[in-house]
């Protein structure tokens, strides 16, 4: 019996089940804590049962096949990663939100969830955050708006675009099985051996790290090298590098740091991997390891990962600012040239990661400074964002109450970057709350506040809709204060000296400000609800909300050239440009709707391929059955894997054509809606009487 | 549309669609493979770092013999010729059999190579030669093997190649498909030179 089950299930056994902690809980906060976890487990497949229900109620299966699952279109690929990004947000908030009421329950011992729960808590928190939280989001923007603004149809391989999704979802179902088939790793985020090896870890945890984060890394890596492509070989006609939107730019910075930095991320799994699964001795303390390759191998991955996070973002706030003070970006020259350069330097201070692992003082002393230079084109962008604002007309719509939060919140994040990058300062904080003060200081305000104004800017070009403003104000500014309250205490617990990723502790003098980073997730928790709410209040009012005419924010991209949502061939022709700012300029000689300018032509489309999903099943399917040493299912998902992608080689009839004839009628219908259409000031553009149907800030009359 | 020139072979205006398509397929292959480069310059400034950590195994002295290796690397070389012939037969016969014959040799060549370079393997492993035996053998079967299996994908998707012409003839995915797997065949054998020098060369220096 038990060798039929161990041959069929390998090592996993209903000890796996949540439920089991509750079982054989020997107290009242393990009792607790198997509550938790049950209850968390219980919710994922609650979620999943409805889901499956809903398709099948619904009818959907059909038409979520066809028209989502595979879908090639740049568009549908970025608007899937953006759910997968919003669904792993809302499960790292509710761990955050444990996270921090343990601590607060710590005091004195005791809590709310066992030590070994909390542990995978910060794992799977930071591992959610980095790897299918922020990268899908960061990711679906760039698919959705990138192809746009240059002009071109879609990107340059866009089935292997279907397959990048389809690998990061993978790696996020693994994570969300985790959650049922416990444990986890307890390993942090960066998964540090020898603490990783079998030797202390000789469960399924650090596995299910492992192939979750190579899976999404590999993703990745397609991603950049797809976006590159595009961005070299696809801008229409006339736009120069150095005219393209700055939010190109960053695409283009951040995809090739994708394509160099996710590499050593995937030789540092795999080398992990060899050491648990063959007993190699990489990283293990003894037999010739040396856990220090990993350190190397993984922050060199990690520091430009950070930089991978942020530069998207930096292109929303350009792109943000310059449409919000209706003027044309200032400093555009130097805020290529900055992102260039933080780029190429975020390669060269990995080593500030482990100041304290004893190389010597002259080589950190190095890498701190190259460290701090950083500082330096950061500073140039926040100032060049400034004077974008300088003499403009500033609206504060949604998307800039996040931006101008970010220039002052990410502006004293960096000032607690410059203190830890002092190697010898960083000896005393570095494994202090300071340091989780700093990142989430960088990533929230930096990152997530710029995904949330990209999300709420370019929202009506993917739906038709605009998002209503009431509830995204009430949401900006719960998340703006929530972060104050969650993350500024955890700079004075640092300075007082409390470690990070601490269960329970013994010194009444961090109780307080432990309940003043609770409110804040309170906070955080209610922000998310508001923007719950805010996607509910949208939807359920779009007719009131729409804005067929695709430009509700008088911008001056090539984006909003074209209706909301965007056609499946986004331009009737592909657009010639002519400088900076193509759309503002269209706008402003009066032809932007204009027809193309020989004519409709038929448009060649890449056909749906099944190649992303079925890769999306058998590579979990593999990763699965490595995690719990289900030998015949990871050879099944290699197996398909394999011959899936040997079969997409002998597919020929991969294109479809629009007929001209379509296009035209399409486009016609469009330009005669326009005539109908009245234009709105920029002053009513968060109204209902928005239809995206701008007056060009040249033509308003200031009153 | 396509007026700029790949690195490596052009397909030429009379192969109409498929050189159109070619230079962003190749240009993405190139990409691609400089991720790849990473990779393989990682594993081998991590082999550089732990080859001294012997943990009182067999050493690169007791395990290397240079005279089977070194007919790998003649093999692998070979192979890159031959592959070049199987290309420029694809380039200007407008029949595909020349270049299915040049893409057999270089396929028996490459497979060659793997089998001797797993006997090289057993060969070591009899003299304890095994990965879990030290740092230096884990971090020499991270690399070295990686390159073997880079090479057998590299001859499957040769085949994959060869059942595609069976299937729809000398069409343009096939072109464009041989461009690319030539820029793999010819990495591989860049990467192969690199282990040659650091690992079997070094190590026996
Ligand atoms: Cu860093």
């Amino acid at each position: 019996m038990s060798d039929l089950w161990s041959l069929i299930f390998g090592r996993l056994t209903l000890d796996a089940l949540p439920v089991m902690e509750i079982i054989h809980a020997t107290n009242g906060r393990e009792l607790a804590s198997g509550i938790v976890g049950t209850a968390a487990a219980g919710l994922a497949v609650l979620g999943a049962l409805y889901l499956l229900y809903a398709l099948t109620k619904y009818r959907l299966w059909g038409p979520v096949w066809r028209n989502w699952l595979t879908s090639v279109d740049h568009k549908k690929i970025g608007i899937m990663y953006i759910v997968l990004a919003l669904v792993m947000l809302a499960r790292a908030l509710a761990e955050a939100f444990v996270m921090r009421t343990q601590q607060v329950l710590g005091d004195g011992g005791g809590g709310l969830v066992s030590n070994e729960h909390f542990a995978q808590l910060f794992s799977t928190h930071g591992t959610i955050m980095i790897f299918f939280m922020a990268m899908p989001f960061l990711t679906g923007l760039i698919n959705y708006v990138m192809p746009l603004q240059i002009g071109a149809r879609d990107v340059a391989f866009p089935t292997m675009n279907s397959v990048s999704l389809g690998f990061t979802a993978a790696g996020a179902v693994l994570l969300m099985i985790s959650l049922v088939l416990q444990p986890f790793s307890t390993g942090g985020w960066t998964g540090y051996p020898p603490f990783t090896e079998a030797a202390f870890n000789p469960g399924p945890g650090p596995d299910y790290w492992i192939w979750a984060v190579t899976l999404s890394g590999i993703g990745t890596t397609l991603s950049g090298i797809n976006f590159v492509v595009t961005i070299y070989k696809f801008r229409c006609d006339g736009m120069k590098l150095m005219d393209m939107p700055l939010f190109c730019w960053t695409s283009l910075c951040t995809s090739i740091l994708m394509i160099f930095a996710l590499p050593p991320l995937t030789v540092a799994t795999g080398l992990l991997a060899l050491d648990r699964y063959f007993g190699f001795h990489m990283f293990t303390n003894g037999g010739g390891g040396n856990m220090m390759n990993f350190a190397n191998l993984f922050w060199l991955f990690g520091h430009p990962e950070v930089y991978i996070l942020i530069l998207p973002a930096f292109g929303v706030y350009s792109e943000v600012f310059s449409t919000f003070s209706s003027k044309t970006l200032y400093g555009y020259t130097a805020l290529v040239i900055a992102t260039m350069c933080i780029a190429v330097l975020s390669f060269t201070v990995w080593v500030h990661h482990f100041f304290t692992m004893g190389q010597s003082a002259n080589l950190n002393a190095i890498f701190g400074i190259a460290t701090m230079l950083i500082g330096i084109p950061t500073g140039v962008k926040i100032y060049d964002w400034m004077l974008t604002m300088y003499r403009g007309r500033v609206r504060m719509a949604v998307p800039m109450v996040y931006a101008v939060a970010f220039l002052i919140l990410f502006t004293i994040g960096g000032l607690s970057g410059i203190l830890l990058a002092n190697p010898s300062l960083d000896y005393v904080m570095h494994n202090t709350l300071f340091l989780v003060a700093h990142f989430h200081n960088m990533l929230i305000p930096g990152l997530l506040f710029g995904m949330l104004a990209g999300y709420t800017l370019w929202f009506p070009k993917a739906f038709g809709f605009i998002l209503d403003p009431k509830w995204g104000y009430r949401a900006a500014y719960l998340w703006i204060a929530g972060f104050v309250f969650a993350f500024f205490p955890l700079y004075g617990l640092g300075f007082l000296g409390m470690p990070r990723r601490m269960a329970e502790y013994f010194n009444g003098a961090w109780f307080p400000l432990t309940i003043v980073a609770l409110l804040g997730a309170v906070l955080i928790i209610a922000a998310f609800a508001c923007l719950c709410i805010q996607l509910y209040v949208s939807i359920r009012d779009r007719e009131a909300l729409a804005v067929p005419m695709g430009d509700p924010w008088d911008s001056r991209t090539l984006e909003w050239a074209v209706p909301a949502p965007a056609p499946e061939w986004n331009f009737p022709a592909t657009p010639e440009v002519e400088g900076r700012d193509a759309f503002a300029t269209l706008k402003e000689g009066g032809y932007d709707l204009r027809a193309p300018d020989d004519g409709y032509h038929d448009i060649e489309m890449p056909r749906n391929s099944a190649l992303g999903p079925v890769l999306m099943v058998s590579s979990t399917a593999m990763a699965f059955g490595l995690v719990w040493y289900m030998w015949w299912l990871a050879a099944l998902g290699a197996v398909v894997c394999f011959a899936a992608t040997v079969a997409y080689g002998f597919r020929r009839d991969t294109h479809h054509i629009i007929k001209a004839a379509d296009v035209k009628a399409e486009w016609e219908a469009f330009c005669a809606l326009a005539d109908t259409t009245p234009r709105i000031p920029r002053s009513l553009e968060q109204t209902t009487q928005n239809m995206g149907h701008a007056i060009p800030a040249s033509e308003e009359i200031i009153s | 549309m396509s007026t700029t020139r790949h690195p490596g072979l052009n397909l030429g205006p009379h192969h109409g669609k498929a050189d159109d398509t070619a230079e962003v397929e190749v240009f993405g292959f190139w990409v691609f493979m400089m991720s790849d480069a990473i990779i393989f310059g990682l594993l081998m400034a991590t082999y550089v770092v732990m080859s001294g950590n012997l943990n009182g195994g067999p050493g690169p002295r007791e395990l290397f013999e240079l005279r089977p290796v070194f007919i790998e690397t003649m093999l692998l070389l070979f192979s890159s010729l031959t592959f070049g012939f199987a290309q420029i037969g694809m380039k200007y016969h407008p029949h595909p059999a020349r270049m299915i014959i040049w893409l057999l040799v270089s396929i028996a060549l490459a497979l060659i190579f793997v089998g001797m370079e797993v006997n090289d393997f057993i060969t070591m492993a009899g003299k304890g030669g095994v990965p879990q035996a030290s740092g230096f053998l884990s971090s020499f079967y991270a690399l070295v093997p990686l390159h073997g299996i880079h090479v057998t994908a590299a001859c499957i998707w040769a085949f994959a190649i060869l059942g595609q012409i069976a299937v729809y003839g000398l069409d343009d995915e096939v072109k464009t498909g041989m461009l690319r797997l030539g820029i793999l065949w010819h990495f591989l054998d860049i990467v192969w030179i690199g282990i040659f020098s650091i690992v079997y060369i070094g190590g026996l220096a």
